[in-house]
């Protein structure tokens, strides 16, 4: 009930206004060019910081100590990546963090669906019960389940391991919401069709809802993957060691331990981490901000 | 809640068009039939429950049976040697003046931050919906931007921009005569800077949300109040206040529960320093359990943090049903 109280609009009532919700009433007045001037200067600051964070990365570190500082790198090196690879163990912490967010988000884009379908479609005891199980936990603090969780992984021996940090978000709350609330939406008489010509509800999930649901599975893949790629506080007590380092990990000990003063080095880390994501998110821009806006929810 | 397959299958069976009857899988009895449903049902559910189970309900169950021992590092190995001391960890914080402070400050990040964040984010909203017509795309991906990248590395960056000597900031109020302060060596100014750079990483989210409320407003609405006079702001406040509030209401409240866990920021840009002005109570927990183990105290104040989070949530399930 919570979810119908959501305030996004779905796609039929979005779509049902362009008509009435005509173009801006906007012309050339002085109001518009003192709006435009601040949406630019406002995207100046928005992209000012991951400019000098790039530029930055290419500084040899004497660089950052001159009076007045440099915008644009006067002696451009790549001795900050260099150092990243050899002294410390970037690529390492690059695959921890693929590898993880990988297998999070393929576990969520099949365990996600599977109830959010049962959940839309499916006839069941509990029903109700499992849907508020899921809408209690959309929001609860990670910070909350850390003590516990963390003392049963280490009586598992899991702490300091793959499974370790991976186990706890292989079926998060975020899928089982999204795609309940698009399956609420598939027409009956698709799976009705395929029950009929005896189907089992498997394969009926497997090959029919789930194709239907590709856009819905497109925005939920690459948000869990984000959140698993910038995730920071479980990854912080669970990776004990470096070699189990995630890229957050990595630059945040790194960043207020024994190289808090090297700027170059931090930057180029940074980049490492933001970089691959912005290039995913402005190709892909669009399944996230439509899956954000339809479902009023960041992942 | 079931409002979903109670429209979508009314049918008994022998009730409804031919193909609605007893589906051929099953073949047997209605009672057999049910009982297969209830097992495909809960065979669905299955890895979200273990996950739940184990991952979250055990952990705050066990969260709130640990709050009340002194569990510390000698216990992860012989958990059975641990003590009940019944109150004496809430006891204990209440008259420490170290989760004073980080209750304070995080109060202080909640109440200055989500206003901060939804107005701009609103602002931003309203312009990119009825004030321009080109460049929306632009404008809507750039804002967005920081939202999608990792707190840690933006709090890295920021750190330098706002360095007193090398920093880009200080840099720029140089070349109009300012001498920059000590953005967050400064006690009054650490806290002002931490919320300046929340706001800046999550305004784009608060405006994608607001510009799906405000597309829902129809135009007859702003041309019926233009028709009889009203002006820009008496238009926001009587038009798109009201019609906006469901959407402020979500926001205000996912928002502050993201608020309420402050954590990355000042761990990466302060330490909580200077004087304790930026500890928040998800950093007091994890100095607690992680860094001195004592892991009962810290079930404790992980414990008040999921209390406050629950409140507000459960705030927002009130008034999203008295709206309905």
């Amino acid at each position: 009930m919570t979810a119908n109280a959501r305030p996004a609009p779905a796609g039929p009532l979005r779509q049902a206004i362009p008509g009435a919700h005509a173009e801006p009433q906007g012309g050339r007045s002085m109001a518009t060019i003192v709006l435009y001037v601040l949406l630019f200067l406002g995207l100046v600051l928005m992209i000012g910081p991951f400019l000098w964070m790039v530029l930055g990365s290419f500084k040899p570190e004497a660089e950052f100590l001159q009076l007045p500082p440099t915008w644009l790198p006067e002696n451009p090196t790549l001795g900050n990546y260099e150092r990243l690879v050899e002294r410390l163990d970037f690529p390492r912490y690059f695959f921890n963090s693929a590898l993880i967010a990988t297998v999070v988000t393929v576990a969520n884009l099949v365990f996600g669906p599977m109830l959010g379908y049962a959940l839309a479609k499916l006839r069941f005891r509990g029903k109700g019960l499992l849907m508020a199980l899921v809408l209690s936990t959309l929001m609860l603090p990670a910070a909350a389940t850390l003590v516990p969780v963390f003392i049963l992984m280490s009586r598992l021996e899991l702490v300091n391991t793959y499974p370790g940090l991976i186990l706890p978000f292989l079926a998060l709350p975020f899928g089982v919401f999204l795609t309940r609330q698009f399956f609420l939406g598939t027409p009956d008489e698709l799976l009705e069709a395929a029950r009929i010509d005896g189907a089992s509800e498997f394969r009926i999930f497997f090959q029919i809802a789930m194709p239907l649901a590709a856009p819905v599975l497109a925005t939920l893949g690459i948000l869990t993957f984000l959140g698993s790629w910038n995730g920071f506080i479980y990854p912080l007590i669970m990776a004990t060691s470096p070699e189990m380092y995630t890229l957050p990990v990595a630059l945040a000990t790194f960043a207020t331990g024994q190289f808090q003063a090297f700027h170059g080095m931090l930057m180029a880390g940074s980049v490492i981490l933001v970089v691959p994501v912005l290039i995913v998110f402005i190709l892909l821009q669009r399944w996230i901000t439509e899956g954000i806006a339809t479902t009023g929810l960041k992942g | 809640m079931a409002q979903g397959s109670d429209t979508v299958r009314p049918a008994a069976p022998g009730t409804g068009p031919a193909g609605r009857v007893a589906p051929r899988a099953g073949g047997s009895s209605p009672a057999s039939r049910r009982l297969r449903e209830e097992l495909i049902g809960w065979t669905f559910a299955l890895p979200f429950l273990l996950v739940f189970l184990i991952f979250m309900a055990g952990p705050i169950i066990a969260s709130a049976v640990l709050s009340f021992t002194d569990f510390g590092l000698r216990d992860l190995r012989n958990p059975l040697g641990t003590d009940f001391i019944g109150f004496d960890n809430y006891v204990a914080l209440a008259s420490d003046p170290k989760f004073q402070a980080a209750l304070f400050n995080t109060a202080y990040f909640v109440i200055i931050g989500v206003p901060l964040t939804l107005a701009v984010g609103l602002g931003a909203a309203m312009a990119l919906d009825r004030g321009i017509r080109r460049f929306r795309t632009l404008f809507r991906v750039g804002y967005y931007l920081p939202v999608v990248t990792s707190i840690v590395a933006i709090a890295v960056v920021w750190r330098f921009l706002l360095n007193p000597d090398q920093g880009l900031l200080n840099m720029l109020l140089a070349t109009v005569g300012i001498n920059g302060p000590n953005w967050l060596g400064d006690p009054t100014l650490a806290m002002p800077s931490i919320i300046a750079m929340a706001a800046w990483r999550n305004l784009g989210f608060a405006m994608i949300v607001f510009l799906a409320g405000l597309q829902t407003i129809p135009a007859q609405l702003y041309e019926a109040a233009s028709i009889d006079g009203a002006g820009r702001w008496q238009m926001f406040r009587s038009v798109t206040l009201p019609l906006l509030r469901p959407t402020v209401l979500f926001l205000v409240v996912i928002t502050t529960i993201g608020y309420l866990q402050l954590f990355e920021e000042p761990f990466v840009m302060t330490d909580g320093g200077p004087l304790d002005r930026t500890l928040s109570i998800s950093m007091y927990m994890f100095q607690q359990g992680f860094e001195f183990f004592n892991q009962g105290y810290a079930a404790a104040i992980a414990w008040i943090l999921f209390i406050l989070v629950a409140i507000v949530a459960v705030v927002q399930f009130r008034l999203l049903r008295s709206e309905a």
